[in-house]
């Protein structure tokens, strides 16, 4: 091998051109619109002397309101890749019936996999941290959170793991395997190609920052409130985030160890779920629904304090049965910890096992269904002003609920 | 592929139970949303016949009926869990008439195998079975997960390398249903339904005899052919050589699939560095 070979060996390991589609129009058109797109702000930017307002004022400012903003930035441009693969799914289903569409299955499934990965990872997870970054300091009525300068570096954590996932529109390939990555489809043998491992790294470097910015909204509501605000004196949406950064804390490091196994089975020829030498697809279902169904619980519940302020502020009324809100808050945080194995009945575990988890779910609807008497009877007995975040509210109890 | 139009037994007592669970749902839900949209035209800011109490924030008597309706309607609907998931166990037995027919199902990359061991015939993608007998699959998969699902017979169950995993179900009236898989397993995966022929007692030797002279021969050569990713338009029918293949797959003593092939590769669209591992 030539010297100039393996200095390029070492810098580029295996990745050479064959790793650019160059025969895929698609995400090169997309990658291509995307370059110029980020060369055309950066020209500006640099041309108009913006550099040092940004760089001061944004890209390293650990102020809480900043960062807020940023996070939710981040999910909205991640909303356009997610939304475009959306609607990319949806044209090849609308055209595909009994035909092959205008998408080879390969690329389908780098698209509906990448489609799941991003809505949940680096749109709805960077928008509701990014809000709870924005609000909870300022209702406590604080300066800032916790740990600003963690608070920054979990942020440009997520931000790295959003942009491998959209480095690999046009090097290499995104998984093939869905938004979960079971294996053994996701293992070595199965998924030989750099899409998996796209998928894992972008998750342990954002799940990382997201671990991160957990840890910083828990201190910031049990350690930094201002002078006389005690729990029960705390906005709704305090409570709502204090559950939900519980859970982060609790579920994230579950994540991160079961996609480390994974990788370590990848790369190092473990077998923690490989068909052979006694590994347990199970185990994976196990781990990734224990982190699984939790998340679907920090996503939604900083989403039920939003209710909670909106129907309060909109009927002129302080919510009805507070402490009972509370109660339902810490209760779903709890109760949503034991009902994984719902996510998987078809293991055919057995008849007790399925009811227990079956009814432990239900259970959850129980807090749940008081959180919707409670924003009804703040309604009762209220001004109501139809301003627009009040429409959603009374929109969206009666679209959920249904 | 309908899921309210069952044909077996099991498959009528998943259905009662969406059903009679939608309902007793519905009976809190549609009043809850009239209540929403009746509180909130009545307290508009605008109606000056609305009295308006800002203190009324707390009333132990409402948060009792708040926790207690939600809390009545998940026991109801607790106790019709625990039957029912008692009562629709996978493995317990569905009596039908005559034998039980028994059959063991193999996910594929990406077709279904059906191997009826007694009667020493295997097909694919095409299951036949007679109406009113009990039916006892033994499921396993020869590479990935996958989930076995037919829709108008009830039930899915995962099918899973080196596990075997049991369905008992019964399909009542003759006539032609859709079998498919239910969990993703990679490119081929679209392409995995299988024919599901249920035909009267009395052909279904008949159908098992014309099988059993079937030219081509199942057997572990065969098979390890078979277990290629591919994906299957025909439907071949096999003489079955050894009624102890499904234990072989089972025990991977026919070591899993092996997934796609690392030089060819054929349908990656662009691949990254992934050839040398």
């Amino acid at each position: 091998m030539p010297a100039g070979r393996t200095v390029e060996a070492m810098m580029l390991g295996k990745l050479d051109w064959s790793a650019i589609p160059f025969d895929q129009p698609i995400p090169l058109i997309a990658g291509g619109v995307v370059l110029v797109g980020i060369l055309a702000v950066l020209i500006w930017v640099v041309v108009k002397g913006h550099l040092p307002y940004l760089w001061h004022e944004w890209i390293t400012s650990v102020d809480h309101k900043r960062i807020g903003v940023m996070y939710i930035l981040l999910a909205s441009v991640m909303l356009l890749r997610g939304g475009s693969d959306a609607i990319m799914m949806r044209i090849q289903q609308a055209v595909a019936f009994q035909s092959q569409g205008y998408l080879p299955p390969e690329h389908y499934n780098q698209i509906f996999s990448a489609h799941g990965t991003i809505m949940i990872f680096f749109v709805a997870m960077p928008f509701v941290i990014g809000l709870m970054n924005l609000i909870v300091p300022l209702q406590l009525g604080v300066r800032d959170v916790a740990f600003p300068t963690l608070n920054s570096v979990g942020f440009w954590l997520t931000a790295t793991g959003a942009l491998l996932v959209n480095l690999s529109l046009v090097i290499g390939e995104f998984a093939r395997t869905g938004w979960l990555a079971f294996p053994p489809l996701s293992e070595l043998s199965y998924s030989p190609g750099v899409g998996v491992d796209y998928y894992a790294w972008s998750l342990q470097i954002s799940g990382v920052g997201t671990l991160v910015a957990g840890i910083n909204l828990v201190t910031t509501v049990l350690k930094l409130r201002t002078k006389g605000m005690n729990y029960l004196r705390m906005p709704m949406f305090c409570w709502t985030t204090l559950a939900s950064n519980l859970l982060i804390v609790a579920a994230f490091p579950i994540l991160t160890a079961t996609l480390a196994m994974l990788l370590l089975d990848r790369y190092l020829g473990f077998h923690f779920f490989t068909n052979e030498a006694g590994g347990n697809v199970m185990m994976f279902m196990n781990l990734i629904w224990a982190w699984g169904h939790p998340e679907v619980y920090i996503l939604v519940l900083p989403a039920f304090g939003i209710f909670s302020e909106v129907v309060s502020t909109f009927s002129g009324k302080a919510l009805f049965g507070y402490r009972s809100m509370v109660l339902a808050t810490m209760a779903i945080c709890v109760i949503s910890f034991m009902v994984w194995l719902h996510h998987f009945f078809t293991m055919g575990a057995g008849p007790d096992v399925n009811a227990i988890f079956g009814i432990a779910s239900m259970i959850i609807a129980v807090p749940t269904g008081v959180k919707i008497y409670n924003w009804l009877f703040t309604m009762y007995g209220g001004r109501i002003r139809f301003a627009t975040p009040m429409l959603w509210a009374v929109g969206s109890p009666s679209s959920s609920a249904a | 592929m309908n899921l309210l139009d069952p044909q077996g037994p099991v498959a009528a007592a998943n259905s009662t139970i969406l059903v009679d669970s939608v309902f007793i749902m519905l009976a809190i839900v549609v009043p809850t949303i009239f209540a929403i949209l009746a509180f909130a035209f009545w307290f508009r800011a605008s109606n000056t016949k609305a009295r308006y109490q800002p203190d009324f924030v707390y009333s132990g008597r409402v948060e009792m009926v708040v926790w207690a309706i939600p809390a009545l309607t998940v026991i109801l609907l607790g106790g019709v869990a625990w039957i029912g998931s008692h009562k629709l166990d996978p493995a317990a037995p569905v009596p039908g008439t005559g034998s039980p027919v028994r059959i063991q199902a193999v996910s594929l990359d990406w077709k279904w195998l059906f191997i009826y061991p007694d009667q020493r015939i295997a097909t694919v993608n095409t299951l036949t079975v007679p109406a009113g007998a009990e039916l006892n699959f033994q499921l396993t998969s020869s590479s990935v997960m996958n989930v076995f699902f037919i829709p108008q017979l009830g039930s899915m169950i995962y099918t899973m390398n080196g596990m075997v995993t049991r369905l008992n179900l019964r399909a009542d009236n003759e006539g032609k249903l859709q079998g498919l898989a239910a969990h993703f397993s990679g490119d081929g995966f679209p392409d995995m339904m299988f024919d599901v022929n249920v035909v009267s007692p009395l052909s279904f030797p008949d159908w098992v005899a014309s099988t059993a002279k079937s030219d081509a021969v199942l057997n572990e050569d065969s098979y390890k052919k078979l277990m290629q990713q591919g994906i299957e338009r025909g439907r071949p029918t096999y003489r079955l050589e050894d009624p102890r293949l499904f234990d072989l797959i089972a025990t991977q003593h026919i070591p899993p699939g092996p997934g796609p092939e690392l030089i060819s590769d054929a349908g990656r669209p662009h691949s990254g560095g992934h050839d040398a591992r």
